[in-house]
């Protein structure tokens, strides 16, 4: 399975947020994306944020000075 | 991410995540171009939400310039900006809000001469004009070129809107298919109007227009909304298509006229 990474070390919330569902909306479903923050509340933010939207979060990992958030793009929603 | 910069990113980022936009639906909004006629009551409204919203082009149809009996209601004006035309008015208004999107001034009454040429190069359009003569041209010319028309009318506390797909949805004349004589119909400055019905009307037509870009959800097709204000009510009225409509039949030869024109003749 094909691998994406996403670097949103310096961003802040929400953005950390919108700029991971474009990312996971660029994908097909089942793919998966490595996401590092380094804002603190992004940690708990994205993750929740995701699974909101019907992502599966595999993943919130300590790296660094941030995290490592491995996503899993969930099922395609139908428009409308 | 989808030709977004980072200051995009960040300005629509509130609808970016509704999943009915997304990436795709705002890169469509930022490709799309909307018309909208008359940059008064309904218009002011309609077309600040579109700006706001990214829609790449708008254009502006409007002769009038700016007077100061316009600005309880046209909110894309303001006292600085009383004597200019509206359509400069407007531009200024739009631009200090969104620099992203592109205003075309248009600054001429719609004519049955100009009006194929004005609708051609836009994706869909407002109608937010204040007399039927006008009304009725840009009906019968959206139904010719084939674009999505948003449609609505204000008057005093009430309006009414409706979204018409020519050639799928009922048009303005299979509703209306009488012109009323000249004199019948008050305008606003003669019933008065409350500028916040112009702004909540102008409002959904705004989100008509958006909706109808993006593919979402159910236009207000086939179904008239008609808003009281003063008692605060909403009521639908289910529209169909009439088969022997003058513009939109099957078949039907679409001529376009002036009519305010033929109602001087009239008179005279």
């Amino acid at each position: 399975m094909k691998k994406r990474r996403l670097d949103l070390c310096g961003e802040v919330c929400p953005y950390t947020f919108v700029k991971a569902l474009l990312v996971l909306e660029e994908m097909e479903p089942g793919e998966t994306v490595d996401i590092t923050v380094d804002y603190p509340p992004a940690a708990s933010n994205v993750p929740r944020s995701l699974a909101l939207y019907g992502h599966e979060v595999l993943g919130v990992i300590p790296r660094g000075q941030g995290w490592l958030i491995v996503a899993r793009k969930g099922p395609k929603e139908e428009d409308a | 991410m989808f030709g977004l910069d980072d200051q995009q990113i960040r300005r629509y980022s509130r609808q970016l995540i509704l999943p009915q936009v997304g990436g795709k639906g705002q890169r469509r909004l930022l490709d799309a171009s909307v018309l909208v006629v008359g940059a008064g009551g309904l218009g002011s409204p309609a077309a600040y939400y579109l700006a706001a919203a990214g829609v790449g082009t708008i254009g502006l149809v409007d002769a009038d310039d700016v007077d100061i009996s316009n600005l309880q209601r046209q909110i894309l004006h303001s006292t600085g900006t009383l004597g200019k035309p509206k359509v400069e008015s407007g531009a200024q208004t739009l631009l200090a809000l969104n620099p992203d999107v592109a205003v075309h001034p248009h600054r001429v009454r719609l004519r049955a001469a100009n009006a194929r040429n004005l609708v051609s190069s836009y994706d869909v359009v407002v109608n937010a004009v204040d007399n039927l003569a006008t009304r009725y041209l840009l009906n019968d010319t959206c139904v010719l070129e084939k674009k999505p028309l948003i449609e609505a009318g204000v008057l005093r506390f009430d309006g009414m809107v409706t979204t018409i797909i020519p050639g799928k949805t009922p048009c303005y004349r299979c509703l209306f298919p009488v012109v009323p004589p000249p004199g019948t119909v008050p305008g606003c400055a003669e019933a008065g109007i409350l500028g916040a019905v112009a702004g909540l009307v102008g409002a959904i037509q705004a989100g008509e227009a958006i909706k109808v870009l993006l593919g979402a959800g159910s236009p207000l097709s086939g179904r008239l909304l008609l808003v009281d204000v003063l008692h605060m009510s909403f009521r639908e009225v289910s529209v169909e298509r009439n088969p022997e409509c003058s513009v939109c039949r099957e078949g039907a030869v679409i001529e376009l006229v002036d009519l305010e024109e033929d109602c001087h003749l009239q008179e005279r």
